[in-house]
Order: structure tokens, then C-alpha cells, then sequence
């Protein structure tokens, strides 16, 4: 092998990485707080509300789920315009992954409020708590136990995600990489960089949404 | 006037009839138990008396409070009606103390200091005042049972349900639970209660109500009607489960 590793220009370029990095997190989080917010809803109305409902969020997961991310990216991106709704690339990132996210964790959710027994419901309901009163303080936490770890997992799937948000030049980690590796023809030092960068950044998730869980769970 | 009444009530799950013009009624401290066979529909009966079940006819009058009206507050009526269930029901991700206190505190506004004391003076009643700190999975069947009654009486009621509270439980853990049920008794609660424990029943019900094929078939004082049926088909239940 004669190539020669040179990471000086890529760390040359670490303003650049950063401002990239920002753009990340900012997306990752808003796409968290947005898409749990969705998925929160969703899943209520998936399991408590009336057909009709029940039927349009049904729609919603199934077609978000079964169209690629990037689909959905373009579709918001370069499709709406025609219609006359034009974002910038940074919204039309959060839009999308937010009603991306929403999807999923609707379905996670759904299925951590169907783990709760009837039993438990009537439980609280016979105490005379209200229906949100019983679903704040019996349904709520057990459910969310049950189904912590997939959500935590959908969440760092969303914080991978994210790259692919660079396709519309919006300026995220993925497209700085990209922006450095045409200045410097570096391929194969800037990705590697990058690559180590999104292992960091999931497993810094990963830690946090361990330490959560404690905070969460553990018995006080 | 009765503490609860229910007149001809029809209750039915899809094509299946639970409760045929059932009726029945129960005065201020007295203590019913209420025998029959699996699918007799002796603990729907229960379980329409706070309103967990919606009738298709009849009238169900609890405390004054018509339960099966569109515009009844449930909820006010749940604050004075307590049940207990067969598989105790306790709030799993809750101690001991927060699933006494989560009614009175988030129903009734009580401060946290004044929840605690209530918590540890109902937890005297059953006998189980050092578990307060206790989870309910650090605890034995007759311990959660006991806690979930501690958790009903927390609220004051007026009127005790009881459904099978003893069926779940391991044969030498049902002492202890029947035991605060007599205590309860002694201090005047007014219980109704769906029972398999025969020796109970006699020995604690002012009166015995025997249900079949959802209707209230025969009752009568305790030990007489248990002693004595009227009906050959209490005394065909009787005979298979007292041998």
C-alpha cells in the first residue's frame, strides 16, 4: 500500500465540521422533541380514538413507513414548491424527519399502551381518577418501561438519519464531509473522520438515554 | 332508603346475556355475599355497581346517585364505592405508600404529609403498616391484597366491593385476608362481596345471594340459606362445592 493517511486538511477544515456538527444536533433534537410529540398523539388516537381517526393515523404510519426517508426529503423539498409551499433546506430537514420520526415511535408507543392491562385502567378509574388522570399517573410510566429501549434505539436511528439531509444541501455533518472532501480530495481521511464522529455522537446518545433510564426507573 | 338498588337490570356482551332482570338491593352496613357458578354473572353484578360495567336496562341507584344515567359523575360515585379485585391490581411502577396515597392526593388534593399518615392508619388496618416503603412486587399475594383493600379504604367509602379477592391467592394466604375482611365487618362497612369462601360467607354475610343465569335465583339469611336452599339448583351448587 502506498497511500499516505493526511488528516491535516480535514482537521484543517474543523470550523467547518463543527458548524456541520450543530446542524446535526439541532435536527436530531428538534426531531426527537417534534417527532415524540407526533408519535405521542398518534398513538392515543391509535388506541383510544374513534374509527375515523384511527383509520388517517393508520395512513399516516403505513405511508411513511413504507417510502424511503429520502423520498420523503425530495417530495417535501423539491415537490412542494410546485404547490406553492417552499421551505428552506433546514425546515424542510426538520419537517420531514420530524413526520418521519412520528410514525415510528407512534407505532412504538401504540404498542407500549396496549402492554398495560384493562386491569390496571379500571384500577385507577375505580378510585374515581379521571381518564387523564389515569393515564398520567397509571398508564404512562409503565408503558413508556416497556417500550424505552426500542424508542431509545428509533432515536439514534433518527440521529443517523439525519445525514441524509446533505442530499438537499442542507449543512449538516454529512454535507460538510462532502464540501471538504471536494476541496481536498481527502476521501477516504474525511470520511473515515466523520464516521468516527456519528459512532461518537451514537454512542454519546446511547449513554445518555442509559442515564435516563435510571433516572426514570430506578426505585426512589 | 337502601344504600344500593339495582332493579331488573339487563346486562348483555354481544349476543351473550349476563345479567337477566337482575335484582337486588343492599342496606346501609350489611353484608352480602354473593355465590354461584362461574358465568352466573355474579361479578358483572359487582362491577355495575361503580359503573365499570354499562347495563342495557334496568336501574342501578348506589348512594343515591343513579349510576346508569348519561350525566352521572362516575367519578364522584368511584370516590365512595371501593372495589377490590380477584388479581389485586396494584400500580406496579408505584410503593406501597404511592399507590394508597396517588387518589386522595391527585382526587381529593390532599397534601403529601397528610397522605402519608392516612396511608400508614389505613396500612394498621391490614396489618401491614412496615411494608409503607415496601414495592408491590417485594410483596406475597395475601400482602398485595391487603394493600389493594388498604388502598380502597383510603378513600372513605361508603360501600365496599369485593370480587373474588381471594380466588388468586395461595390456600394458606386467604386467612389473612379474610381476617381484615372480618374486621371490616365488626367496624360496619357495607360489603358486598362475590365469594367462593363458603365458611366465610356463613360465618360473616348478614346474607347470602345466590345468583344463575344472571338473575339473583335465591338468598336469604346466611346460614339458614346455606343450610337450607330452597332451590334445587343452589342445593346442586352447594352440594359441588362444599363436599
Amino acid at each position: 500500500m502506498t497511500y499516505s493517511f493526511q488528516f491535516r486538511d480535514v482537521f484543517a477544515a474543523w470550523e467547518f465540521l463543527l458548524d456541520g456538527l450543530t446542524l446535526t444536533l439541532l435536527l436530531s433534537a428538534v426531531g426527537m422533541v417534534a417527532g415524540l410529540t407526533i408519535g405521542a398523539a398518534g398513538a392515543a388516537i391509535r388506541v383510544y380514538g374513534g374509527p375515523w381517526p384511527r383509520r388517517i393515523v393508520s395512513g399516516y404510519v403505513e405511508a411513511i413507513r413504507n417510502t424511503p426517508l429520502i423520498v420523503q426529503l425530495f417530495l417535501v423539498f423539491f415537490g412542494l414548491p410546485g404547490l406553492g409551499i417552499k421551505f428552506d433546506a433546514e425546515t424542510a430537514a426538520m419537517l420531514t424527519l420530524s413526520v418521519n420520526l412520528g410514525a415510528y415511535t407512534t407505532e412504538i408507543l401504540r404498542a407500549g399502551l396496549e402492554a398495560i392491562p384493562k386491569s390496571q385502567l379500571e384500577a385507577g378509574r375505580s378510585l374515581g381518577l379521571s381518564g387523564w388522570q389515569v393515564f398520567r399517573h397509571v398508564v404512562f410510566f409503565p408503558a413508556l418501561k416497556v417500550i424505552y429501549p426500542a424508542l431509545a434505539s428509533q432515536l439514534v436511528l433518527l440521529m443517523l438519519a439525519t445525514s441524509v439531509v446533505s442530499q438537499i444541501s442542507a449543512q449538516d455533518l454529512f454535507h460538510a464531509a462532502s464540501i471538504i472532501q471536494s476541496r481536498t480530495f481527502r476521501d477516504f481521511e474525511v470520511y473515515a473522520v466523520v464516521a468516527v464522529a456519528y459512532l461518537a455522537l451514537a454512542l454519546i446518545f446511547r449513554a445518555f438515554f442509559a442515564v435516563l433510564h435510571h433516572l426514570l426507573f430506578a426505585r426512589r | 332508603m337502601s344504600l344500593v338498588e339495582l332493579s331488573n337490570v339487563v346486562k348483555r356482551f354481544g349476543a351473550l346475556t349476563v345479567l337477566d332482570e337482575a335484582s337486588l338491593s343492599v342496606e346501609q352496613g350489611e353484608i352480602v355475599a354473593i355465590i354461584g357458578r362461574s358465568g352466573s354473572g355474579k361479578s358483572t353484578l359487582l362491577r355495575c355497581v361503580n359503573g365499570l360495567e354499562a347495563i342495557q336496562s334496568g336501574r342501578i341507584v348506589v348512594d343515591g346517585t343513579v349510576v346508569n344515567e348519561p350525566g352521572t359523575d362516575l367519578r364522584a360515585l368511584r370516590q365512595r364505592v371501593g372495589i377490590v379485585f380477584q388479581s389485586f391490581n396494584l400500580f406496579p411502577h408505584l410503593s406501597v405508600e404511592r399507590n394508597i396515597t396517588l387518589a386522595p392526593r391527585v382526587v381529593k388534593h390532599m397534601p403529601a404529609s397528610d397522605a402519608r399518615a392516612l396511608a400508614l392508619a389505613v396500612l394498621r388496618k391490614v396489618g401491614l403498616e412496615e411494608k409503607i416503603d415496601a414495592w408491590p412486587d417485594q410483596l406475597s399475594g395475601g400482602q398485595q391484597q391487603r394493600v389493594a383493600i388498604a388502598r380502597s379504604l383510603a378513600m372513605s367509602p361508603h360501600l365496599m366491593l369485593f370480587d373474588e379477592i381471594t380466588s388468586a391467592l395461595d390456600p394458606e394466604l386467604v386467612g389473612e385476608v379474610l381476617k381484615v375482611l372480618e374486621e371490616m365487618a365488626r367496624e360496619g362497612m357495607t360489603m358486598m362481596l362475590v365469594t367462593h369462601e363458603m365458611g366465610f360467607a356463613r360465618r360473616v354475610a348478614h346474607r347470602v345471594v345466590f345468583m344463575h343465569k344472571g338473575k339473583v335465583w335465591e338468598q336469604g339469611r346466611a346460614a339458614e340459606t346455606l343450610a337450607k336452599p330452597n332451590t334445587p339448583e343452589l342445593e346442586t351448587f352447594l352440594a359441588s362445592v362444599l363436599h
